[in-house]
């Protein structure tokens, strides 16, 4: 059950989203989320769907993933729909009425742009996350963020926290798998009994598994001092970050489609 | 006595569905006698501690049955528990389980599941603290403030107290050094032979396996390669070698005489065995009349 959590899990593959330039992938996503929020009109944000479709096919992520890593948040998409479909008040009159609650047309076609911005906001960074491996993406960040070390921010500390955090996240699960186990063949019961229950029988994971984190952090460290790392300072890659003539030419590509969409958002129909 | 656990047709599959779904165990079928102590061995990733993972349901089979004391693991899946409490199971590095704040009330974890009083609990959780060589004087103490090899013990108490009539462990004596070894195996030894508890001991260690087991059950990639007595396992020491697994030092010893030309059995794998073996062979040379002292031992 705990393998079913898919958000920023990688698909390995080569596809030309899989090969190009993680920096460049990074901004346009970041672009991408602009422009659905921004944009004002059905036709926009259909586009937007359109190209977030095409390149889901052109990575060759089956649908179904999307599917997937939205199940955790449909509750907040519920939520923000329907709180959206009762606040927004609109000029005319109100479809329904009933007590202090009234829909009106302008709440309705608020709440699914909404919804639909989610969906998009959520599928397009699962994009990233499925066809740019963890490590390369925070390199991409460590990059990205560089002109910032000028203001003595600890840019690189920061992208070797994140690397960690997200190198340890599968180590974590399988641990927490094994230490479940333990206690359910010690008879604990896990997944049945009321909320008190649950959360008390969640005790006996916790400790063994916080106990475990503790000591792997502190493995870790000496481990990164035994090799003298002391930072970013001076610090070579093997992996350098080129953008190529086909990175150049995507990049032109969907600037121009998100240009498209975004202007089309801007239209008032 | 009778069968206490069953395997048929036993499948099962890491990721069914996905691209990359590895078939851990397939078409696995055996029994156990209840009362046996049972070896499991395998190179490593063969699908052992997969296997064992479905003596108490942990593991669901993707296809095939597991039967306890006769009954179907999974004929009524909201009943799983109760055979968590038939089959005790003792994972790798099972130390790593603790999180009580003193080792009797870690020990007591098992027993207070199973909804016992707390005169029975008590009993219990003393019963398997002298079984795995825990002192009363530990049992206030902290389980974090004991070595690793004492908190192992602590962990395998927990189990223990369950009271379990198939007692299951995973390499109980991984890395621990050779005394620390001995101590762990010695005393759960000693407990399957006053208690007559089903046992099955899942290791690395060929050296551990034949001193310990009766029966000897030889995993390769996910199929039951050879299930047997210890002895006639033993006694196919090349096919073992085959499988990648190694033979106890003795057993080599044995299987180079013989390629030196001595007339022995090659089904030798414990010391005393061995000297005795020796000692025939000896008697029966000064009996041909030969110079029997000049066997090359």
């Amino acid at each position: 059950m705990l393998r079913d959590i898919t958000i920023g899990q990688h698909f390995p593959g080569h596809s030309p989203l899989h090969l190009m330039d993680p920096r460049l992938k990074l901004v346009l996503t970041v672009a991408y989320i602009i422009i659905l929020f921004v944009g004002s009109n059905f036709l926009g944000l259909s586009l937007a769907v359109i190209f977030l479709a095409a390149l889901y096919l052109v990575a060759g992520i089956p649908l179904k993933m999307i599917a997937k890593s939205l199940k955790p948040i449909v509750p907040i998409i519920a939520l923000t729909t329907v709180l959206n479909v009762f606040m927004m008040t609109g000029a005319g009159r109100p479809l329904f009425q009933w007590g202090f609650l009234r829909i009106y047309p302008e709440g309705v076609r608020y709440a699914v742009m909404i919804a639909v911005r989610i969906v998009c906001l959520i599928a397009g960074t699962s994009l990233l996350t499925y066809t740019t491996s963890p490590i390369v993406l925070t390199d991409a960040i460590e990059r990205l963020l560089k002109p910032l070390a000028r203001l003595h921010l600890p840019v690189h500390e920061l992208a070797m926290m994140m690397t960690i955090a997200l190198r340890f996240i599968p180590t974590l699960i399988d641990e927490t798998e094994k230490i479940m186990n333990a206690q359910k063949a010690r008879g604990a019961q896990l997944d049945s009994g009321t909320l008190r229950q649950r959360i008390r029988a969640l005790v006996p994971v916790l400790i063994p598994l916080f106990i475990s984190a503790f000591r792997r952090a502190e493995e870790l460290a000496t481990a990164m001092e035994c090799r003298c790392y002391h930072g970013g300072e001076g610090r070579t890659r093997l992996r350098q970050l080129h953008m190529t003539g086909r990175d150049w030419l995507m990049a032109a590509v969907c600037i121009a489609v998100l240009a498209l969409i975004g202007a089309s958002g801007r239209i008032h129909l | 006595m009778g069968e206490i656990l069953r395997v048929e047709h036993l499948r099962y599959v890491y990721g069914e569905g996905l691209p990359d779904a590895t078939v851990a165990l397939d078409d696995v079928s055996f029994s156990i006698e209840e009362g046996q102590f049972v070896g499991v061995i395998g190179s490593t990733g063969c699908g052992k501690s997969t296997l064992i993972g479905h003596f108490n349901g942990i593991n669901r089979p993707t296809g095939g049955h597991v039967y306890v004391a006769g009954e179907d693991l999974w004929a009524d899946p909201s009943q799983i528990r109760k055979f968590r409490f038939m089959v005790g199971l003792v994972f790798q590095y099972p130390e790593y389980q603790l999180f009580e704040e003193t080792v009797y009330k870690d020990i007591a974890f098992g027993p207070r599941n199973m909804g016992l009083d707390d005169a029975e609990v008590d009993r219990r959780v003393r019963r398997a603290a002298s079984f795995c060589g825990i002192g009363d004087d530990w049992l206030d103490k902290s389980p974090f403030d004991l070595s690793g090899g004492q908190k192992r013990r602590v962990a395998i108490a927990g189990v223990l107290a369950m009271e379990p009539r198939v007692l299951v462990l995973d390499e109980p004596a991984a890395g621990l050094d050779p005394e620390g070894r001995d101590t762990i195996l010695g005393q759960l030894k000693e407990y399957h032979r006053q208690t007559g508890t089903t046992t099955v001991l899942v290791s690395h260690s060929m050296e551990d396996i034949a001193k310990y087991a009766d029966r000897v059950l030889v995993l390769d990639a996910g199929k039951i390669a050879m299930y047997d007595e210890t002895e006639k396992v033993f006694a196919r020491a090349p096919e073992l070698l085959a499988l990648g697994l190694s033979v106890p030092e003795v057993t080599k010893v044995f299987l180079r005489l013989k390629e030196w030309g001595l007339e022995i059995p090659t089904d030798v794998y414990t010391i005393p065995y061995a000297v005795k073996t020796i000692l025939a062979e000896k008697a029966r040379r000064e009996a041909a009349g030969g110079e029997g002292g000049g066997a090359p031992c």
